[in-house]
């Protein structure tokens, strides 16, 4: 896309995204505004807009020129005299920090931008911006239709839940529209819990307006009037971002008592949640909407059936909601277009951990992680070897290098016990003992059950003791054997009897780690117990 | 010896006439509490319950369930500390010794000086950027102990601004 609109001023653009933010955008931002009061002939706006997710170049500096955007990174507010007496305006020049066109660099040419189309281009918070660049299109197509013509178009797109479970979201929606209720809802799950992840966030403080308008359609199909963001309350800057767009998306009518002129009405409020890892699992989610603990629920009855307040409730993640609007807009055929095997679409990746260049870029499924970490990634921050990568988040398994190259593929990661959840990767040079990471997935499980079901409640606390016992340096070979078997059975109790994806997937780091790095626990590679893990992938 | 005062009560009772008429009013009400407080008061959990209708026990669980509701006093500025995956593959086990050690206080303490309280935290969602501390609203990347000096030596300067 290109954003070579009708404005009369030149345009330079600065990230106001948290990432951006913690590496000193604002302070560029100012010397920017002070520069320009002090040449009142350049007739210069200074933008805020999202990151375009190249995070390592951030503070990034962008000028709109005829040829298109030209970005300059990483801009320290001493820089910015001198990037402005190079002329940016006009074109491309010899500063030491231009990188030349925005999207002729190789993060960005890789992609498939369909659900970050607008992340870093537009100015999150204006709605002329927004529909100048095809927003809202998805909303007008939807109001055009029935409910069912729209649930049919997600089915077809072929959409799959990216909070992690990967549940078809057609299917999500159908069973609400089928469920007759006076009132029904629409809950986006915005708690972001998993480490090394940052898709959400970076999409809420980019392009909120994409969300509001995903829940919108959201209403319209399954005739529900009333969404909350269920937002964690580690985001602060996605907190102000998102009410401030929708204080303006009720202004312009877009939300309301007469959506569009339509008569339809939406409402919708953001709720925070407060430091709970668990809240990011649905059932758990909507109690703590509800203002109670949250402690998981048991299944059935589904969400769909009595969700919140007991009422039919659509939950879905915040990429998954903020896919709908170019579904509708393009058609689900066209969404479905890209992609390979059951995974449909797109699907954001963000690098994260010890990698030289983090980031989030947004591909069609298919392509494999070795292409991601060395071409993308350019290696380990530190410079040493890549030793292992965690896919998934806390729960997630540790792939070693032999796994690398497999495709990003929700089946294909299954078929090696590892899961994609929610796109995170998280890098770990040869300086990291595994023994440590799989014994911090059983603490963060101690620290993060809701305490409902007993496999997870206590079996993370064994499995602390029982890792602790396995990695003692004064224990024999004989003992080390007995933790072992112990440890596979406890990791199989809550696999197969843990209500929800917390403890029934806190073993797969743990055994992955086992499985390629026995050497870490003081293990011979022969004494692992081979056997495959299950998955219980259903909540998370 | 946290009695709050009069005017504190105020500003409850002035919140919870704002909030108590959501649907699943009791976050919203704890959250707007903590903001204006920075904690949330073990004397307030029976004025929750009589405007809720609920037993002092349900609110008493709902605050102690989330690790983001204090129930004691915090200092000027709460210092969060990201202690997940991503984190610690950039040396985070390292910086939460040193910060530890430079405030001489461990998680959920306060330092002497009321000035600083030490929290963990599992991800600040500024995982390119790793690792990340929070102080107040703020997120800062790419932390190590000599940044960390530096914040704290412009927290003293531009307190006001930051708390």
């Amino acid at each position: 896309m290109n954003s070579t609109c009708a404005s009369i001023a030149n345009r330079v653009f600065v990230s106001l995204d948290t990432s951006a933010l913690s590496k000193g955008s604002e302070a560029v931002a100012e010397r920017i505004q002070q520069y320009l009061i002090k040449q009142p002939d350049m007739d210069v706006t200074l933008v805020r807009n999202g990151t375009r997710g190249m995070v390592w170049l951030e503070p990034l500096v962008e000028f709109e020129t005829a040829q298109g955007r030209i970005a300059y990174g990483p801009v320290k507010p001493e820089d910015v005299a001198d990037i402005f007496q190079q002329q940016p305006f006009s074109g491309l020049n010899n500063h030491r920090l231009c990188l030349g066109l925005t999207d002729n660099l190789p993060w960005m040419k890789k992609q498939q931008r369909l659900t970050f189309a607008r992340v870093g281009l537009i100015d999150p918070l204006d709605i002329e911006d927004y529909i100048r660049h095809d927003g809202f299109t998805g909303l007008k197509n939807a109001l055009s239709q029935s409910p069912q013509a729209i649930v049919l178009q997600v089915k077809e797109s072929g959409l799959r839940g990216r909070g992690g479970a990967a549940f078809p979201t057609g299917i999500k929606w159908q069973t609400v529209l089928d469920t007759p209720s006076e009132q029904k809802y629409i809950v986006c799950n915005a708690d972001e819990g998993d480490s090394g992840t940052f898709a959400d966030r970076m999409l809420m403080e980019g392009d909120p307006l994409v969300l509001i308008e995903g829940m919108l359609i959201a209403g319209l199909a399954v005739g529900a009037t009333q969404g909350y963001i269920y937002l964690r309350s580690e985001y602060p800057q996605a907190h102000k971002i998102l009410n401030m767009a929708i204080n303006r998306a009720e202004a312009a009518g877009y939300l309301g008592d007469n959506i569009c002129g339509s008569g339809k009405r939406f409402a919708l409020e953001v709720r925070l949640g407060a430091g709970a890892y668990i809240c990011g699992e649905e059932t758990s989610l909507l109690e703590s909407l509800e203002g109670k603990r949250g402690v998981v629920r048991a299944k059935p009855p589904l969400p769909a059936i009595e969700g919140l307040f007991g009422q039919p409730t659509v939950v879905n993640n915040v990429i998954s909601l903020a896919s709908v609007p170019i579904i509708l807009s393009r058609g689900g055929e066209f969404y479905r277009d890209f992609g390979i095997g059951r995974s449909r679409g797109t699907i954001p990746m963000q690098l994260a951990g010890n990698i030289s260049r983090p980031g989030l870029l947004e591909l069609a499924f298919g392509v494999s992680l070795d292409e991601l970490l060395e071409d993308l990634g350019g290696g380990c921050k530190t410079n040493r070897p890549m030793r292992s990568v965690q896919v998934g988040g806390p729960l997630g398994a540790y792939l070693a290098p032999e796994h690398w190259s497999t495709p990003i593929d929700y089946e294909e990661f299954a078929k090696i016990n590892a899961v994609l959840g929610h796109g995170g990767v998280v890098v770990f040079d040869d300086t990291v003992d595994m023994a440590v990471q799989a014994r911090f997935a059983m603490e963060f499980c101690v620290v993060e059950s809701c305490g409902k079901c007993t496999p997870c409640r206590i079996g993370a606390v064994r499995g602390v003791e029982v890792i602790d016992k396995l990695t003692d340096v004064h224990a024999d070979q004989g003992q080390r054997q007995q933790s072992l078997s112990l440890l596979n059975e406890l990791c199989d109790t809550m696999e197969l009897a843990s209500l929800c994806a917390m403890g029934g997937m806190t073993p797969i780091p743990v055994r992955s780690a086992l499985k390629y790095y026995p050497a870490d626990f003081g293990l011979a590679p022969l004494l692992v117990d081979p056997r495959s893990t299950h998955q219980e992938n259903t909540s998370k | 010896m946290s009695a709050i005062s009069t005017a504190d009560i105020h500003t409850i009772n002035n919140l919870l006439e704002q909030h108590k008429t959501l649907p699943g009013a009791l976050l919203p009400i704890l959250h707007s509490i903590q903001d204006q407080l920075g904690y949330v008061p073990p004397e307030v959990v029976p004025m929750i319950a009589s405007t809720l209708n609920q037993s002092s026990a349900e609110i008493h669980g709902v605050i102690s369930f989330y690790h983001h509701f204090l129930t004691h006093k915090p200092g000027q500025n709460k210092i969060s500390i990201c202690l997940a995956e991503s984190c610690q593959a950039l040396g985070s086990t390292g910086l939460e010794k040193d910060i530890k050690q430079r405030l001489n206080i461990d998680y959920h303490q306060t330092t002497k000086d009321g000035k600083y309280t030490l929290e963990p935290v599992y991800c600040l969602g500024n995982c390119a950027c790793s690792p990340a501390i929070r102080i107040g609203e703020k997120i800062y990347g790419e932390m190590d102990i000599n940044k960390f000096d530096e914040l704290l030596e412009a927290l003293v300067t531009y307190k006001v601004e930051l708390t």
